[in-house]
């Protein structure tokens, strides 16, 4: 008989709904930021058609400086604003699948590991600390460096390299289900494996996974960003990462060259990780 | 009578705008004087805590004083700024808890906490300070100060850290002692020791004590006055026996005659009832943590019992007596090491969990905490059709004989489509019973079913299961903390200490000649013993 | 009571060996692992553990087929890598002219100071931080706060690095824009410690944001979790100081958290040592990663992820330790 519960229930519930509506301009600003960036991914084809790769004016044009080229050049006098507006399409592609990627994997291992126990947790449960030691970032490296760089090379090094997280997620999700009461009340009744799994389990750990999600993709993007800037991208495409990396020869001279496409992730990234908190309090993960 | 230490005059206090009522406490009026115990009494919503909270100025933020003083010998502690607020707290008043296992800092060690009271006040010096914590963590009946003092809370018992809990309330020899629910977490043999012990000191100090307390038990033991509340009014006022053996307000009569008496009615008869559910030298025994330290822990060990069609078995005991384990491991929730469990003819120990699933059928459960025992993400028609189609009776079938178990459990049919969330909790508790039954069990395992709810809504719950017994025939093996309870509900009882039975009697006869000491103990233990008997001649002279 | 006291007396080498248990089994997991990792890449074993095909003499190759069994069947060379790696042999860099385990050697102490250095920053920093955003919750200390927190958590580590030399070592002209020392100077004692102080100032600051972002978020959301636990409500009614209580009591629970946190952030710490030291040419194995990549060195490659993963696992167990100190509740195990 806490303060809280010896007080009337309406008193906490709306409490809470005041909560709701604050971290909702948290998920309301992250929803729009990212809406942004998917209207320009979906109109990159149609606003600069054409391989964003290739050369479309003279190099070093600044920003602002020419009408036709809002955000400018870079060195090789490739559009740097058609350069973001495709880069977008492969970040997000690949946030998108790598995460689908871990999330497979990792929510498997999860639901497995803690609704088994014993000795299928056991074994689980050391592949899974077993990929956690491994620095993720120079793992996912070594296998696109070995398997060569290309989109599906990098979404399967980031997806192969950022589930353990989940899966000690949905693991001690489904632990804490499996023994509470609801759970061992559709055991007495005889309910089977297949319809506690599904109908009890997993419907209550779908909030902190879409949570998950919504950070493991903003990370998906920043590892991308990062194997591109190690000169680890997908040759053929246009990437953010790869955009930056290439502006740093000419940091001292003309630095807007790093500067645009490092913006862009940023935008991203904030938008997805302000989408996760507003989310994760929303959905109230924490009941 | 002495001078009040604690005067509240007409105190309100006001809930936030859309709240279900507008004030939480309205115009409460209350004293204590110097060495005297006042007892404020509720159900869960009533505000008790509430008036502590406001009295140490510990309010939540949304609940605000709208009128009316507290006065601490003569000082208006509402009109406090928080730095002089700060000042009292402690020195002038100190308080303790319900919750001993959180209310203390876990990664602190005893003795720090203590003297951090005298810390906070700048009273005596580093030295002193020691030495009268020891001296406190004495007083409060803890063996081996020392070694308690320099302990981290994990390392001691819930009784013990009750005990501390109070030595730090009593360090600055305060006029008042607010104990919001002292006892409540605790078992009914520490519970006795807790209140003897604050009813010792409060007489040694002459302090006053605001107690804030649900259980009429404790109560008639440690009260000279009661205050009860209401939905956050006062309904009576007035000395322990008045109250107790003559209320005059009818939400204090009905609490009251709520309150499950300890005198076992008159025995059923069971005529030639055949045996329902047999349990045979049951064995269970978890292997303890850690690596080496194993220290394996017996938590049934060669229970046996018989319950016949229609007869309830009370399994009584405190924490850790293995009761619970007995109820999960007859329901293969846990997994036995050894004995025979027989329902009916059929034997079901040995069978796999596969073989066992069409065999679930005939023994069902009912769990203790209404909130957690149901999918909030399933609606409750659903809820109650999982077993019958989980056995396989057709879907639509299920979700309609679901309605129909919901008007036996005094619900209206057309609650099957909402959810779980949408219930009280003596309401979700009846949602619990009639998943139990709709798969039409001979024997119910009720694993404390009625001690997470309030004791008005208890009695209902506990009048329902009567009821159905009498109706289906059931056996129900009853699992339960509550003395009193098991005494109105159960045939025969079973005393549980450390994973045997002591003791099985007929329920009548435990009561009136208890063989074994611990049961003796556990009696003796119970709060406000003689509460019923007398209360029930007083109140029907009343009436 | 005797049995008693000497398991309690013998449990402490049981858990060392427990530890050391659990290295051989990440040794042995991730050198399974580098073993496929090789047999996935295209070409010879051999090639590739040499370098780019024909970057190395006939006779090197012949010594690595010979060393690694690479002409017998796979569960055969399979043990012979095992063989090696357990005895800490990794092969020999053509490139590099030395063995991999001299060249991980060599750059380890480069990047044990700039992770130490950064870890130090993020904790400190980040853990002050989300301790003025905790007390000032709801005001604008907190939001500010906040949202430079999330800034920082965005932003990707290189792209800092970069904004940092081009604003501090191109404009401002303050710090070195990149290695350890000034080698040139020739310093010695206390000038070659400041000199490599100054150094370390951008890529430990550019490693450490990033982190600083995930503490400050972490302190403030624990510390807001623990004011409403019930032993704070006690230390409030014993009339304790609000400055005490935060520190004493909130605080100090909140450390728990941060310091689990830290233990599974190390893996990602020195992943992100790898882009730093690429862009700050820091001569750590980062760098060695990233020359190995460019060289397509593949065995120094998977020699350092074996390396690091060590590290991890070493520095894990200093963590362990820590967090059994400051949690009475935990036996360390």
């Amino acid at each position: 008989m806490g303060t809280l519960t010896s007080l009337p229930v309406a008193k906490v519930r709306r409490a809470r709904e005041g909560m709701r509506l604050r971290v909702n301009s948290s998920a309301l600003t992250g929803g729009i930021i990212l809406a942004l960036i998917l209207v320009g991914a979906a109109a990159a084809p149609a606003l600069y058609p054409g391989d964003p790769l290739d050369m479309a004016a003279s190099p070093f044009i600044w920003p602002g400086t020419d009408p036709a080229y809002p955000l400018g050049t870079d060195m090789l006098g490739r559009d740097i604003a058609a350069g973001i507006l495709h880069g977008a399409r492969v970040s997000l592609l690949i946030g998108l699948v790598a995460t689908l990627v871990s999330i497979a994997i990792g929510v498997t291992f999860g639901a497995l590991a803690g609704f088994y126990g014993g000795r299928i947790d056991w074994a689980l449960m050391r592949a899974t600390e077993l990929v956690q030691t491994i620095p993720p970032f120079l793992f996912a490296l070594a296998i696109v460096a070995i398997l060569q760089p290309s989109v599906p090379t990098i979404v399967i090094a980031i997806g192969l390299t950022a589930w353990p997280s989940l899966a000690r997620l949905v693991r001690a999700e489904v632990l804490r289900l499996r023994n509470s009461d609801f759970v061992q009340a559709s055991i007495s009744v005889g309910a089977s494996h297949r319809r506690i799994i599904l109908l009890d389990i997993l419907p209550n750990t779908f909030a902190p996974v879409i949570v998950s999600a919504s950070i493991l993709i903003a990370s998906a993007i920043l590892t991308e960003s990062s194997l591109a800037f190690l000169g680890l991208g997908d040759p053929n495409v246009a990437s953010w990462g790869g955009m930056v990396g290439a502006g740093r020869e000419v940091l001292r001279t003309d630095w807007y060259v790093a500067t645009l496409p490092g913006l862009a992730i940023v935008a991203a990234v904030l938008g997805l990780n302000l989408l996760g908190d507003g989310l994760n309090d929303l959905l109230d993960v924490r009941r | 009578m002495s001078l009040p230490i604690l005067e509240i005059d007409a105190l309100s206090l006001a809930l936030p705008t859309g709240s279900d009522r507008p004030f939480a406490i309205e115009s409460l009026s209350l004293h204590i004087g110097a060495g005297e115990t006042l007892c404020v009494v509720g159900e869960s919503g009533s505000g008790k805590s509430l008036t502590a909270l406001a009295t140490i100025g510990l309010l939540p933020k949304a609940v605000r004083p709208a009128g009316g003083t507290i006065r601490l010998a003569g000082r208006d502690l509402l009109g406090l700024s928080e730095r002089a607020m700060r000042d009292v707290r402690g020195r002038e008043i100190g308080t303790i808890f319900q919750e001993p296992m959180t209310s203390l800092n876990p990664v602190m060690r005893v003795r720090d906490q203590i003297a951090e009271a005298f810390q906070a006040h700048r009273v005596l010096d580093a030295k002193r300070r020691i030495a009268r914590t020891l001296e406190l963590i004495a007083e409060v009946g803890l063996p081996d100060p020392a070694a308690i003092a320099g302990a981290y809370p994990h390392e001691l018992s819930g009784g013990q850290r009750q005990r501390v809990m109070i030595a730090m309330a009593l360090a600055l020899e305060p006029k008042l002692i607010i104990a919001d629910e002292p006892t409540t977490a605790l078992d009914v043999t520490t519970q006795a020791q807790i209140l003897k012990l604050l009813d010792a000191l409060r007489k040694k100090h002459d302090t006053a004590v605001l107690f804030i307390t649900h259980d009429f038990g404790v109560v008639s033991e440690i009260a000279d006055r009661v205050a009860v509340l209401q939905h956050g009014i006062l309904v009576e006022q007035g000395s322990a026996e008045q109250v107790l053996h003559h209320p005059q307000d009818a939400y204090t009569k009905r609490l009251l005659a709520a309150v499950p008496s300890l005198v076992p009615p008159a025995p059923k008869d069971l005529g030639e009832a055949p045996a329902a559910f047999r349990v045979d030298d049951l064995s269970k025994t978890y292997p303890g943590r850690g690596f080496l330290r194993r220290r394996a822990v017996k938590a049934a060990d060669g229970v046996s019992f018989v319950i016949r069609r229609g007869e309830t078995l009370g399994l009584v005991g405190e924490s850790g007596s293995g009761k619970s384990t007995v109820g999960r491991c007859v329901m293969r929730l846990i997994e036995p090491d050894a004995g025979a469990i027989l329902i009916g003819d059929a034997s079901i120990r040995e069978l796999t969990q596969r073989q066992f699933q069409p065999l679930r059928r005939r023994v069902q459960m009912v769990f203790q905490d209404p909130f957690a025992s149901l999918n909030p993400r399933r609606r409750v028609g659903h809820i109650i059709a999982e077993g019958p189609i989980a056995q396989g009776v057709p879907r639509r079938k299920a979700l309609a004989d679901a309605r129909t178990m919901l008007g036996l459990v005094g619900l209206q049919p057309t609650v099957a489509e909402r959810y779980p969330h949408e219930f009280s909790g003596g309401q979700r508790q009846r949602i619990g019973i009639a998943r139990a039954l709709a798969l039409q069990p001979e024997v119910l395992v009720a694993d404390e079913p009625v001690s997470a709810l309030d004791v008005s809504v208890q009695a209902q719950i506990l009048a329902l299961l009567q009821d159905l017994q009498k109706r289906l025939g059931l056996a129900i093996l009853f699992v339960t903390h509550d003395l009193r309870v098991a005494a109105q509900m159960c045939d025969r009882i079973a005393v549980m200490q450390k994973g045997r039975i002591v003791e099985l009697q007929p329920t009548a006869d435990l009561f009136r000649a208890p063989q074994h000491a611990y049961t003796r103990a556990l009696l003796d233990a119970v709060p406000g013993r003689f509460l019923r008997p007398d209360f029930d001649t007083c109140f029907a002279a009343a009436e | 009571m005797s049995a008693v006291g000497l398991i309690q007396r013998l449990a402490p080498g049981v858990r060392w060996a427990r530890r050391l248990a659990q290295i051989a089994f990440i040794v042995i997991g991730i050198a399974t692992v580098n073993f496929f990792l090789l047999h996935l890449a295209p070409g010879d074993a051999a090639e590739v553990m040499a370098g780019e095909a024909g970057a190395a003499t006939p006779e090197f190759m012949a010594a690595l087929r010979e060393q690694f069994g690479l002409d017998q069947p796979l569960y055969i060379q399979f043990g012979k890598y095992l063989g090696n790696v357990l005895t800490l042999n990794l092969g020999y860099s053509f490139r590099q002219g030395l063995p991999v385990s001299r060249l991980i050697l060599d750059r380890l102490p480069a990047t044990a100071l700039l992770m130490a250095a950064s870890i130090t920053f993020a904790l400190v920093a980040g853990a002050a931080l989300g301790f003025l955003a905790a007390r000032r919750a709801g005001h604008l200390t907190d939001t500010i706060i906040s949202v430079i927190a999330l800034l920082f958590y965005a932003t990707p580590v290189f792209w800092i690095g970069v904004v940092l030399i081009v604003i501090f070592s191109v404009w401002l002209d303050w710090l070195p824009v990149g290695g350890m020392a000034t080698i040139e100077a020739g310093y010695q004692g206390t000038a070659y410690a400041l000199d490599v102080g100054r150094h370390l100032v951008l890529p430990a600051v550019t490693l450490g944001l990033f982190h600083l972002a995930i503490y400050t978020r972490l302190t403030r959301a624990s510390m807001l979790q623990i004011y409403g636990q019930d032993f704070v409500r006690t230390a409030v009614a014993k009339g304790v100081a609000p400055g005490r209580i935060a520190v004493r009591h909130v605080l100090r629970n909140a450390l728990l958290p941060i310091v689990t946190m830290l233990g599974m952030q190390l893996g990602s710490i020195l992943g992100g040592a790898i882009l730093v030291e690429t862009v700050f040419s820091w001569p750590g194995l980062g760098r060695l990663a990233f020359e190995a990549l460019f060289q397509r060195d593949l065995n120094l490659l998977l020699g350092i992820l074996l390396a690091s993963s060590i590290l991890v696992v070493v520095v894990n167990i200093a963590v362990d330790l820590a967090y059994g100190f400051l949690d009475p509740r935990v036996e360390i195990s």
